[in-house]
């Protein structure tokens, strides 16, 4: 019993960081840019949706608000950092760094944009669901309505990318921008409009994660600072290029995330995130579904 | 004869590095307790800024963790402080081993990374291990430990005279440290170590070749690195008070990023201009916060905007550093 309990709180848990890995596996291919600002893209559409709750009332209303929020911050910072970013790529020490460094900049710039307009405390944003866990005969599982969103609302988003990429010219032209840029030109693709139609994706799926994942805790400036390490792990675990591999990254990482708390004690969470990261470096660092060797120098 | 120029030229340099040092000690009798906490601040800065410097700069790695390597030694000095009545020296020092301990099993990890990766990897350590502080009673949780080294010793004081107060203590140990982890860098990197560093960052292949073992270099340099952020930490302790989770936030490390892009990641005398304007954009913020009418919002997030900001800025436009660009410009006007 123990054991489906733990379970299903990972999967809830892991769906978040699935969709987390998906926002920052989906930037890497095309930019192979890390997006450390991610976290901040998704606080901010949270906020919005948090705004746009006061106003109507209505969590149902607030989310696709938060998601479109969120896929317009991220193709504006496509469109205007990145592109200024590679326009003026000087050669030196820092430019290859320059892109990491600016995401963390915007990450810094964005927690304290809302630090300023919503102030630091914690806020609620409130979903309608309750997050009192089913009653199955006697033993009430921890797995909650909001659980049941979660999962689905991941599900869905993933069914969506899924089709996108799989089914349709836009997928296609996405996969083909980011695996050969050049060659994609020649064919007639806008490379730099479609990478920026990626990073909306990318947007959208954070915004899917903080949308989701707030109501279960609190609204802060950097509520969302550890669900960026969680999701940067989850893509290393699933190989950073793979979005197959940042679902399942995302899942595996959940439920070990659920086994530690369950039955190493609730304090480790970080330590734990950490210390899989490392093992995952160490032991096998092109991840289960990696296709290159890309991350090791030389 | 080539050897005998150089050893002049290191003694000329040690000199001037004195000199420096002894015209700041005098200087700080000169100004008031809230100058020297922030001579003492900026002092800082420079070794953590500088440590970032020989990492990214020299040895072409990225670090976004430095402030919980900042912490871990900051946590290591208090604990050996008050536990084991380590004293002052052999505290800071035993600060900064505990922290190359850390970094060099970081470094081992990082050495088979590439830039993100080890962005990542970096980020993760600071944005948990504070965190740390609160499961083990021992780190005092979020109230911290508080961290007294007292007065300055008699025979110092005594021999200065006048009034010595405490903040110019720190300012004389901080400054004192800083001088030092500067001459020490620069000669580190005029070494055999810094040497192998920049051919490994310029080109890790033709480094290998020549029979630089590339893996052992990272880690070396990841290492030294972390010693110098551990002994900044300690330095912040000492000058805070105290050891909390909350004086080595995520802000810290990317507060010290900006500081290294500013001062431009290859120049070391740079880290001064990056401490100097990390110091002061609080300083200009309380002044714009006290025009408008201060609210709370304003004054946490100010000082945080201007830094991301101005580290956006940076990235964009001069990416390796201001000066470096400058410098740029102008050999382009020459031609």
């Amino acid at each position: 019993m123990l054991i489906i309990d733990t379970l299903l709180i990972g999967l809830s848990s892991g769906a978040i960081y699935a969709l987390m890995a998906l926002a920052l596996v989906l930037v890497w291919r095309s930019t192979r840019v890390v997006n450390f600002a991610q976290a901040g893209q998704a606080i901010l559409s949270t906020y919005v949706g948090y705004e746009v709750m006061n106003r109507t009332h209505s969590y149902w209303i607030s989310v696709p608000v938060a998601i479109i929020a969120g896929a317009v911050v991220a193709a504006a910072v496509d469109a205007i950092l990145m592109r200024a970013l590679a326009k003026r790529s000087h050669s030196g020490t820092v430019s290859e760094m320059a892109p990491v460094i600016a995401t963390l900049g915007l990450l810094g710039l964005i927690r304290s944009v809302t630090g300023l307009i919503w102030g630091n405390a914690y806020l609620q944003y409130t979903s309608p669901a309750s997050g009192k866990g089913y009653l199955i005969g006697k033993h009430t599982i921890p797995f909650s309505p909001q659980n049941l969103i979660i999962v689905v609302g991941a599900l869905i988003v993933m069914a969506i990318f899924a089709v996108v990429f799989k089914f349709t010219n836009l997928g296609l032209a996405l996969r083909a921008a980011s695996f050969q840029p050049e060659i994609s030109r020649l064919a007639g693709i806008r490379v730099d409009r479609i990478r920026t139609i990626g990073w909306a994706f990318a947007g959208a799926a954070g915004a899917v994660a903080g949308a989701l994942v707030t109501p279960t805790s609190y609204l802060s400036p950097n509520s969302l600072d550890l669900l960026l390490v969680s999701g940067f792990v989850a893509a290393v675990i699933g190989g950073l290029d793979s979005l197959i591999g940042a679902v399942l990254g995302g899942l595996i990482l959940g439920v070990a995330f659920a086994f530690i708390l369950q039955y190493v004690g609730t304090s480790v969470t970080f330590s734990a995130a950490f210390l899989i990261l490392m093992v995952v470096l160490f032991i096998r660092p092109r991840g289960i579904l990696g296709s290159r060797v890309g991350r090791r120098d030389a | 004869m080539r050897k005998n120029r150089s050893g002049t030229k290191k003694a000329i340099s040690a000199l001037i590095f004195l000199a420096i040092g002894l015209c700041l000690l005098v200087l700080s009798n000169y100004v008031d307790e809230l100058r020297a906490y922030q001579g003492a601040q900026i002092a800082i800065y420079v070794v953590a800024i500088s440590s970032i410097i020989l990492l990214t700069g020299f040895s072409g790695q990225i670090s976004l963790g430095h402030g919980a390597l900042m912490a871990i030694g900051g946590y290591a000095a208090v604990l050996s402080y008050s536990h084991w009545h380590l004293p002052m020296l052999l505290a800071f020092t035993f600060g900064a081993i505990t922290a190359a301990t850390a970094g060099f099993i970081l470094g081992m990890a990082a050495a088979r990374l590439s830039g993100p990766y080890l962005a990542g990897t970096t980020l993760a350590l600071a944005v948990g291990l504070p965190s740390l502080a609160n499961q083990f009673h021992i780190l005092g949780g979020e109230q911290g430990l508080s961290f007294d080294i007292g007065e300055a010793p008699q025979w110092i004081a005594h021999k200065v005279g006048g009034d010595f107060s405490q903040y110019k203590w720190f300012f004389w140990v901080s400054v004192t440290v800083a001088l030092f982890t500067m001459w020490f860098i620069k000669n580190l990197l005029q070494s055999r170590y810094g040497r192998t560093w920049r051919a490994v960052r310029g080109n890790p292949s033709a480094a290998a070749l020549s029979g630089v073992n590339v893996g052992r270099s990272k880690v070396l340099a990841f290492t030294v690195s972390s010693a110098l952020a551990g002994l900044a930490g300690a330095l912040l302790a000492m000058l805070l008070g105290l050891v909390a989770p909350m004086a080595f936030t995520l802000t810290l490390s990317f507060t010290l990023v900006t500081g290294a892009v500013l001062a431009g990641v290859t120049n070391l005398a740079g880290s001064i201009v990056g401490a100097v304007v990390l110091v002061v954009i609080p300083e200009v913020t309380d002044a714009i916060t006290s025009h408008l009418g201060s609210s709370e919002k304003i004054t946490a997030n100010l000082p945080g905007f201007i830094t991301s900001a101005l580290l956006i800025v940076t990235v964009i436009f001069a990416p390796n550093g201001p000066q470096l660009h400058r410098r740029k410009k102008v050999n382009a006007g020459d031609n």
